[in-house]
C-alpha cells in the first residue's frame, strides 16, 4: 500500500505542480493574483477539444494551436482587465474572478454542460512494481520537473528573467534604469498563461472537459501557493506534492471518506498557516527571488 | 348600398371577432413547466422528451378537457440544480408565480427536488418527477397525503428498486464470472459517489452482499460526485483483489471512473449504476475506454412495449443521442393527458384522483403508481433495463430470462477481456 500511496501522490502532485508554477510565477514576479489562471487552463482544454474533435486536426497540432491562442487571450485579458488596475491588488483579484466567470459562461453557452474528453498523447500504461500508471500521467510527472527547472533557468539565466526579477523587486527603480516595466509584466503574463495552457494540453486527456472544471484546480492551486509560500515557485512545487500525498493517504487509509480528500488537503494548509503564516518556504525563497 | 355594405363589414367583423374569440378560447393552452438543468444533458433530456410528446399531442389536436380541445404549451424552466440549489428554488417559484404553469414535470437532483416539491405542493400543482430517485420524495406522500398528493414519480424507479436491479445485475455478472472463470467466492469493491440518493444503496450493498449473495466486500469507496481523478480508488480496488466493482454514480465522476478503469485495465468488471454511461456521448468522452461498462438504465433499443423502439428511434433521429431517464417527461405528458381527459378538467385534485388510477403502457414499460405515488417496479410493470457498451453501441443485456422476461432485441452480457484474462485459472 505504501508504494501505491507514493506513486499516486507523485502523480497527483505533478498535476497540481504544473498548475501552481505558472500561478506562482505571475504572483511572485508581477504581483498579480490571477484567479482566471485555471479558467485559462480550461480555455486551452476546450480549444484542444475543438481543434482535435470538431476541426479534426492532429492532437499535437491542436495542442500547439490551443497554447498559442490561450497565450493571446491571456495577453488580451491582461491589457483590457488587469493592466489598467494593476496597482490595486483587490481590484485585480475581483477582475480576474469576473474573467473566469465570463469564460465559464461562454463555454457553458457554447458547449452546454456536457462532459467532453480528448484522447491521450500516448495510450496505455506502465506497471511500476505492481502499480499501474498511464503514460499520460508519467508525461505529467516529467513535464512538471522540466517546467520547474525551465522556469528557474529562465528567471536566473536569461536577460528577460533578470528583468522580470528586478521589476518584481522594485518597479520604479527598474523603470528608472530604462526597463519597460509594462512590457516586462506582459512577458510575465505570457509565460504564466503559456504554462497554464501547456498544463491544459498535458492534463486534458486525464480529466473531463466541462465548464466548471476550473474551480477545483483553482482551490487546490490557491491552497498550494499559500502552503508553499505566496509567490515562491519552489514552495509551490513542494506544496503541490505535499497535498498530492495527503489526498492519496486519505483514499487509501480512509476509503469511505475519499470524498474528503480535498477537505483534508485544505485542512493541512490551514494547520500550516496557523503555525507558520508565511507558508512553508515563504521567507527563504522570498529572499532568493 | 353603402349602408348595407357597411353593415356587412360590421357583421363580418363581429362574426370574425366572435369566431376568433371562440377559437382563442378553444386554443387556451395548458401550461406545462418543464423543470431541469437545461444547460446539462439531464435538463436536455427533460426538455427533449417533453417537446416530443407535446408536438405529437398538439398535432393530434391537443388534450380534450370536457368539451374543448386544448393544446399544450411548454415553459422551459432552467433550474441549474447541478450548480446551485437556490437557483432551482427560484426557478420553481418563478414557474408558479410568473409563468403560472398548470402542471410541472422534471427535476433531477434529489437535494433540489425536495425543495422544488414543497413549492409545487404549496401551489397545489401536480408535479411528475422525472429524474430524482430518493425514496423520501414519495414517502412524504404517505406521511402527509393531503399536502404531498400532487407529487408523482415516473422516472427513474426509486433508489431502493434501483438497488434491487443493481443487485440483480451484480448477481448475473457474478454467476457468469463463476461459471466461465471457475471462481469460487467473489470479491466485490463498492464505489459510490457521496450523495444522498446513493446512501441507501451503499448501506444495502454492505449488508446484502455478504449475507444474502455470498460475496465478500473488500471495501467501500465514496469519492466526490465531481471528482476529477479516480486513479487512487482504482489502485486500491485492484490492490484489494476485487473481481467486480459495484458502481453507483450519477455525476461526472462516473465518466472519470469509467475512462480510467478502461485505460488502466483494472481487472474487476464494472457493474451498477453509471448515469454517464447511459448517454450517447459516453463513448466519445471516454475515447472508447468505457467499453464493457454495465449500467442500470431506463431505455434501451428493445421492445419493452410497442412504444419503446419508435420512441427510441424518433428521439435519436431528432436529438442525435439516446434518451436517458430524464426523457421520461415524454411518458409523463401522455399520462397527464389521459388523466386530464378522464377528469374532464385541469383542476389538480380531480386530476390527482385520475393519475392514481393510471395503468398505461409507456415507452418505459407498464406504468402504474403505488400508494406513495411512486412508479411500481417488477416483472409485470416497469423493470428498468441493464445496458452495456459493446463495440461503441449501447446494448440491452438485462432482463435476460429474468422472471420470464427477455425483451426482444436484447444481447448477452460480455465480460471485459482483460478481466477474463486476469482471473482465468
Amino acid at each position: 500500500m505504501l508504494l501505491d500511496i507514493v506513486i499516486d501522490g507523485l502523480i497527483k502532485g505533478s498535476v497540481y505542480a504544473l498548475l501552481a508554477i505558472g500561478f506562482s510565477l505571475v504572483l511572485g514576479v508581477a504581483r498579480i493574483i490571477n484567479i482566471a489562471h485555471t479558467a485559462l487552463f480550461m480555455t486551452a482544454a476546450y480549444l484542444i477539444y475543438m481543434g482535435s474533435k470538431i476541426l479534426g486536426l492532429p492532437l499535437i497540432l491542436a495542442m500547439a494551436g490551443a497554447v498559442a491562442l490561450t497565450v493571446l487571450l491571456g495577453l488580451v485579458v491582461y491589457r483590457l482587465f488587469i493592466q489598467p488596475i494593476q496597482e490595486h491588488e483587490a481590484a485585480v483579484l475581483i477582475a480576474t474572478i469576473a474573467v473566469a466567470m465570463m469564460l465559464q459562461e461562454v463555454f457553458l453557452m457554447s458547449f452546454g454542460g456536457h462532459y467532453l474528453g480528448v484522447p491521450p498523447l500516448i495510450d496505455g500504461y506502465l506497471e511500476v512494481m505492481g502499480v499501474k500508471v498511464t503514460y499520460q500521467h508519467l508525461l505529467a510527472l516529467g513535464l512538471a520537473l522540466v517546467m520547474l527547472l525551465g522556469v528557474r533557468q529562465f528567471l536566473t539565466g536569461t536577460r528577460l528573467g533578470l528583468a522580470l526579477r528586478s521589476t518584481a523587486q522594485d518597479r520604479e527603480v527598474a523603470n528608472l534604469m530604462g526597463m519597460d516595466v509594462n512590457r516586462v509584466a506582459m512577458a510575465t503574463v505570457a509565460v504564466s498563461v503559456g504554462l497554464a495552457a501547456m498544463t491544459g494540453a498535458i492534463v486534458v486527456p486525464l480529466i473531463t472537459v466541462e465548464p466548471t472544471m476550473w474551480m477545483h484546480p483553482l482551490i487546490m492551486m490557491l491552497a498550494i501557493v499559500v502552503l508553499g509560500g505566496l509567490g515562491s515557485i519552489e514552495g509551490s512545487f513542494i506544496g503541490a506534492y505535499l497535498l498530492g500525498f495527503a489526498e492519496s493517504l486519505v483514499v487509501f487509509l480512509l476509503p469511505m471518506g475519499s470524498f474528503l480528500k480535498d477537505s483534508v488537503a485544505l485542512s493541512i494548509m490551514i494547520l500550516v498557516l496557523l503555525i507558520r503564516p508565511e507558508g512553508l518556504f515563504g521567507v527563504s525563497f522570498e529572499e532568493e527571488r | 348600398m353603402k349602408k348595407s355594405g357597411l353593415a356587412g363589414v360590421v357583421l363580418l367583423g363581429l362574426w370574425l371577432g366572435l369566431g376568433l374569440g371562440q377559437s382563442a378560447q378553444a386554443a387556451d393552452p395548458i401550461k406545462i413547466g418543464v423543470l431541469g438543468p437545461m444547460a446539462f444533458t439531464q435538463g436536455e433530456g427533460h426538455w427533449n422528451g417533453a417537446t416530443m410528446a407535446a408536438e405529437e399531442i398538439n398535432s393530434a389536436g391537443g388534450i380534450t378537457v370536457g368539451k374543448e380541445k386544448r393544446p399544450l404549451e411548454l415553459v422551459k424552466v432552467d433550474t441549474n440544480e447541478f450548480l446551485s440549489i437556490p437557483d432551482a428554488t427560484n426557478a420553481t417559484e418563478m414557474a408558479v408565480s410568473r409563468h403560472k404553469v398548470d402542471f410541472m414535470v422534471g427535476g433531477f437532483r434529489t437535494e433540489a427536488v425536495l425543495v422544488m416539491q414543497d413549492i409545487a405542493m404549496d401551489a397545489k400543482k401536480i408535479f411528475i418527477g422525472c429524474g430524482a430517485a430518493h425514496p423520501e420524495l414519495c414517502t412524504r406522500v404517505t406521511k402527509d397525503y393531503d399536502r404531498y398528493k400532487y407529487w408523482f414519480r415516473l422516472t427513474p424507479i426509486n433508489s431502493t428498486y434501483l438497488g434491487k436491479v443493481d443487485f440483480i445485475l451484480l448477481g448475473t455478472v457474478g454467476a457468469i464470472m463463476k461459471k466461465t472463470l471457475g471462481l469460487e467466492k467473489l470479491k466485490v469493491a463498492i464505489i459510490a459517489e457521496k450523495a444522498a440518493w446513493a446512501d441507501p444503496i451503499v448501506a444495502a450493498a454492505e449488508k446484502m452482499l455478504p449475507e444474502q449473495m455470498g460475496m465478500e466486500v473488500v471495501g467501500t469507496w465514496r469519492p466526490s460526485p465531481v471528482a476529477k481523478d479516480c486513479t487512487a480508488e482504482l489502485a486500491a480496488i485492484q490492490r484489494a483483489g476485487a473481481h467486480i466493482v459495484f458502481t453507483t454514480f450519477s455525476s461526472s465522476v462516473g465518466l472519470t471512473f469509467a475512462k480510467q478503469w478502461g485505460e488502466l485495465k483494472v481487472p474487476a468488471a464494472a457493474v451498477g449504476i453509471n448515469v454517464e454511461a447511459q448517454k450517447s456521448g459516453f463513448w466519445a468522452a471516454t475515447g472508447g475506454k468505457g467499453e464493457y461498462t454495465l449500467t442500470v438504465n431506463t431505455y434501451g433499443r428493445v421492445k419493452i412495449t410497442d412504444k419503446t423502439i419508435p420512441f427510441y428511434d424518433k428521439y435519436i433521429k431528432e436529438f442525435k443521442e439516446a434518451p436517458n431517464y430524464t426523457a421520461g417527461t415524454y411518458d409523463a405528458l401522455y399520462l397527464l393527458k389521459d388523466a386530464i381527459e378522464r377528469a374532464g378538467t385541469i383542476k389538480s385534485d380531480k386530476v390527482v384522483a385520475e393519475m392514481e388510477k393510471t395503468d398505461a403502457l409507456g415507452a418505459a414499460g407498464r406504468e402504474v403508481f403505488d400508494k406513495s405515488h411512486d412508479i411500481t417496479w417488477g416483472p409485470k410493470f416497469v423493470t428498468a433495463v441493464g445496458t452495456q457498451w459493446q463495440d461503441g453501441k449501447i446494448e440491452c443485456v438485462w432482463p435476460f430470462n429474468w422472471e420470464g422476461v427477455t425483451y426482444e432485441g436484447s444481447k448477452p452480457y460480455k465480460l471485459p477481456p482483460w478481466v477474463a484474462e486476469h482471473w482465468k485459472k
